[in-house]
């Protein structure tokens, strides 16, 4: 009773006191309110199209194809990149394949190679590839590492103690391998497939090329014609429910396959001898490095060896749009990053549910594939800001809200790893915060907002879909001059653009590898 | 003089009460051991002296000034103490030389305070190295520098002993107690080892429930505890059941003085307080209440023996200090030696059960 007598007040006192910082909070708010700006155009834009209208629109047989076409692919896409990915990281990861590590650098490659260059490269050797079988096959090998790199991780903090555990009460090294392994690492699988949907969901410039008809190809087709705005709103409200259905799911995954703890790796997991095994293993290695990544790099160096002076770029035209596409990802790199600080600050260290809804907000865009962001934007512009319409600001901010994603997650990881101890010891020395953020936080978190910055950098950089949409008049960066010649069949023109977005991506992403590994185990799961 | 004054300390984390009017005085230079079973608040009073949590009642006075209570809250920043968390919290991006120097301002930084003070704590011409470097002992040190560095009015400790293993243990807790007895600091100390509070404070303070339930010299804390469930938690405890006839007990042990036994009504059944090093035992098997062996732990320094004795005294723990191990089924004499505790049958945890 008097424990229950002095609870009720200290409880009413307690709320009241759980304070905030002001600063931080509002640049938060402001973060999270213009991330959700795309979306609540998008709304908008729905809003005056009316609901009649949008029922009409969407019972049309087209959206029952679309939807059929998106479905089917991304469950075979979905499905063959968690067997390709799972596979992989268990060849380089628990066995004892020679030269894994080379082989692990070379099976990510293929995340930092803009699937559009890739579907390109196979086109080009096959032109004949199209429709579901060519989707399915570009886009899983350009998506597998989404599924490979959480598993790799997995596989390389997994206890061993439970193996040994499970074989010592007599489970051979295939059923624990089923049973212990693959059920220590379901949450990383399921990570990676949901990751590998929302990506799909998101692409336009491969699709293009294969003559596949989804959701973003027929959303863009509308713009491109006229700009059919109802119809291209009511198709952008089906993929963003989409997104938002997958995205659902993956939190649900999450939850559910958090009951276990991953305790602090104290051995090297075991690897299974390959034996006579090897020869294959490693020839499946070589296999899909080379279709994933030989093929394109095999392409672009044939049509730049092939092309005649006359049809090469200009090396001027070429330097531009490399220093246009440098500094439109830097932009949106810097500016992704610095949004991400207060929103992970919060949520790491004043966890509460405004910190639980700002970080919502964040993810929510995530489900929005770049298309749709930046037709809302373009729709916002052209009808109460025309200054901004094709302008650069516009197009820098589009990418930091597309890939605010990125920066947040790597930033929350490396302050998710700076104590508060040290923080408060700091303090304790007689320095203010501010002091305490420079000279303690701001040195430990570096590598992770260099980190963000690189990641937000090299996806921007070969970002295509929404870059066509809001490159300021006269501006061509790297993808939408490779888009142009290749819309012209000028393959040798197109070449050079693609060698320059593979140059500017795979030595950050091999960077970035490093980094992530270095991580602890759920650093970066939602 | 008083370094720090708490006084009616409340605080709760949602429904969870932790301090419930919570009084503390700690005397000026000395070394004061906050102890408690896990969950009794102690961590928690510790980061309401260092700002670091905002209590919901009550007021803390460090060197006379009030930095907290009503209105007022002194950010941590300005009062002036220092700081030693569990794990050291060293910063990992700064040597160990950066790490004391962190609170120090430009001309103090470098002159030869920093690595006077790495000497101070055993680690002269070792600063250089990094905190990833040095052992978990080592890093406790520069933990104990650092927070040294400020010259602070009051050094805060919360349990830096207990992640360290126990050989070293006992070496790196008695370099700090030395080197703040050297300093001349105000220190307190927060633990929930019982050997560590009687051996290294000079007051210890028990948390019981988000109160501070006795308070006292280790001595006084060791021979006279407030109540049963005290007396086995601050050590070994052979607990009987007996009479009380004037200022001595009748119990299964004979009749033994009590120490201060006021409280106690005359002819009443009482608690009485048996330490295991009182149990003085003898070999020829005349003397005292016979017994028999039925476990012996032999430690080297001393050891533990227990016994069944005869006459309804039970089991009974005696520490010796040893010569030989005894043998399980060795018959003994036992006799009690020194004054004892006792306290009213009936209280709190009286059961006598050890």
């Amino acid at each position: 009773m008097a424990v229950a007598g002095i609870a009720g007040p200290l409880r009413r006192i307690a709320a009241g006191r759980r304070r905030l910082p002001t600063g931080i909070t509002t640049a938060a708010a402001l973060v999270a309110a213009a991330l959700l700006l795309p979306l609540a155009f998008l709304c908008w834009q729905a809003a005056q199209v009316g609901w009649g209208e949008l029922q009409h629109l969407l019972a049309r047989r087209l959206t029952l194809d679309l939807l059929w076409n998106t479905v089917r692919l991304a469950v075979v896409v979905t499905v063959a990149s968690a067997l390709i990915g799972t596979g992989a990281a268990w060849a380089t990861e628990r066995t004892t394949l020679p030269g894994r590590r080379v082989w692990a650098v070379l099976l990510v490659l293929p995340v930092a190679i803009p699937d559009f260059v890739i579907a390109w490269g196979w086109v080009s050797i096959r032109p004949s590839l199209s429709g579901l079988p060519g989707a399915a096959l570009v886009l899983t090998l350009g998506l597998y590492p989404l599924v490979y790199l959480p598993v790799a991780a997995s596989f390389r903090r997994a206890d061993p103690a439970q193996e040994e555990v499970a074989r010592s009460l007599g489970r051979g090294p295939f059923e624990t391998f089923i049973r212990v392994t693959l059920r220590q690492a379901r949450l990383a699988i399921a990570g990676g497939c949901l990751l590998v949907a929302l990506y799909l969901l998101a692409e336009y410039g491969a699709f293009a090329i294969l003559r596949y008809q989804t959701f973003t190809t027929e959303i863009f087709s509308e713009f491109e014609q006229g700009f059919n705005a109802p119809a291209a709103a009511a198709l952008s409200l089906v993929v963003a429910v989409l997104g938002m259905v997958v995205l659902a799911s993956e939190g649900v995954a999450t939850r559910a396959g958090r009951q276990g703890t991953v305790q602090a790796r104290s051995r090297a997991v075991s690897r299974a001898r390959l034996g006579r095994a090897a020869a294959p293993v490693t020839a499946a290695m070589a296999v899909l490095v080379g279709l994933a990544v030989g093929v394109p790099v095999a392409t672009i160096v044939y049509w730049m060896g092939s092309g005649q002076r006359s049809t090469l770029p200009a090396a001027s035209t070429l330097a531009g749009a490399a220093w246009h596409t440098a500094l439109y990802s830097a932009a949106a790199a810097a500016l992704a990053t610095l949004a991400a600080v207060p929103v992970a600050i919060l949520a790491v260290r004043h966890r509460g549910r405004m910190a639980i809804a700002f970080e919502r907000a964040g993810l929510l865009v995530e489900a929005l594939p770049g298309l749709v962001i930046a037709l809302a934007l373009v729709f916002f512009t052209v009808h109460y800001a025309p200054v901004l319409y094709q302008s650069a600001p516009l197009l820098v901010m589009a990418y930091a809200v597309m890939f605010f994603p990125l920066a947040f997650v790597a930033v929350r990881a490396s302050l998710a790893r700076v104590p508060p101890a040290l923080e408060e010891v700091g303090r304790s020395l007689g320095r203010r915060p501010v002091s305490v953020v420079v000279r303690v936080v701001v040195p430990l978190v570096l590598p992770g907002l260099l980190a963000a910055f690189f990641l937000v950098f090299l996806t921007a950089a070969t970002e295509l879909p929404a870059t066509l949409v809001l490159v300021p008049t006269g501006v061509q960066t790297l993808a939408t001059q490779f888009w142009a010649y290749t819309g012209q069949f000028s393959y040798a023109a197109a070449a050079p653009f693609a060698a320059a977005m593979l140059a500017l991506a795979v030595v950050p992403t091999v960077l970035l590898g490093r980094w992530f590994d270095r991580l602890p185990t759920g650093a970066l799961s939602r | 003089m008083t370094s720090v004054a708490v006084s009616g300390l409340c605080k709760a984390f949602g429904s969870q009460v932790v301090l419930r009017g919570l009084d503390l005085e700690v005397a000026d230079g000395s070394l004061t051991a906050v102890l408690g079973p896990s969950g009794s608040g102690k961590t928690t009073l510790l980061r309401i002296l260092a700002g670091f949590e905002h209590a919901e009642e009550g007021t803390v006075a460090l060197g006379g000034t009030v930095v907290a209570g009503g209105r007022t809250h002194v950010p941590p920043e300005r009062r002036h103490i220092g700081y030693v968390p569990q794990d050291g919290a060293l910063f990992p991006h700064l040597s160990a030389a950066d790490n004391v120097a962190f609170g120090l301002g430009r001309t103090e930084r470098r002159g030869r305070r920093v690595e006077d003070l790495l000497g101070l704590v055993g680690l002269a011409g070792q600063g250089r190295r990094f905190p990833h470097e040095l052992s978990g002992g080592q890093q406790q040190r520069v933990a104990v520098a650092r927070a040294l560095a400020t010259r602070p009015g009051l050094v805060l400790l919360d349990e830096p002993f207990s992640s360290l293993d126990a050989a070293m243990r006992a070496e790196v807790r008695e370099d700090v107690a030395r080197v703040l007895r050297e300093t001349g600091s105000t220190a307190l100390l927060v633990t929930h080892d019982q050997d560590e509070a009687l051996s290294l404070a000079d007051e210890v303070a028990v948390l019981r429930e988000g109160l501070v339930a006795q308070r006292g010299t280790p001595e006084a804390l060791y021979s006279s505890p407030l109540d049963p469930a005290m007396a086995r938690f601050v050590g070994d405890a052979n607990l009987l059941p007996g009479d009380r006839r004037g200022a001595e007990v009748e119990t299964a042990l004979g009749r033994l003085p009590v120490q201060h036994g006021g409280a106690l009504p005359e002819g009443g059944r009482a608690v009485v307080l048996v330490r295991p090093e009182q149990l003085a035992l003898d070999l020829g098997a005349g003397k005292g209440i016979r017994a028999t062996v039925v476990e012996s732990q032999y430690f080297g320094h001393d050891m533990v023996v227990t016994l069944e004795a005869e006459g309804g005294a039970g089991r009974l723990r005696a520490r010796l200090s040893s010569a030989a191990p005894l043998a399980v089924g060795t018959e003994v004499g036992v006799q009690v030696t020194g004054p004892v505790a006792a306290w009213p049958a009936g209280d709190s945890g009286a059961a006598p059960s050890a």
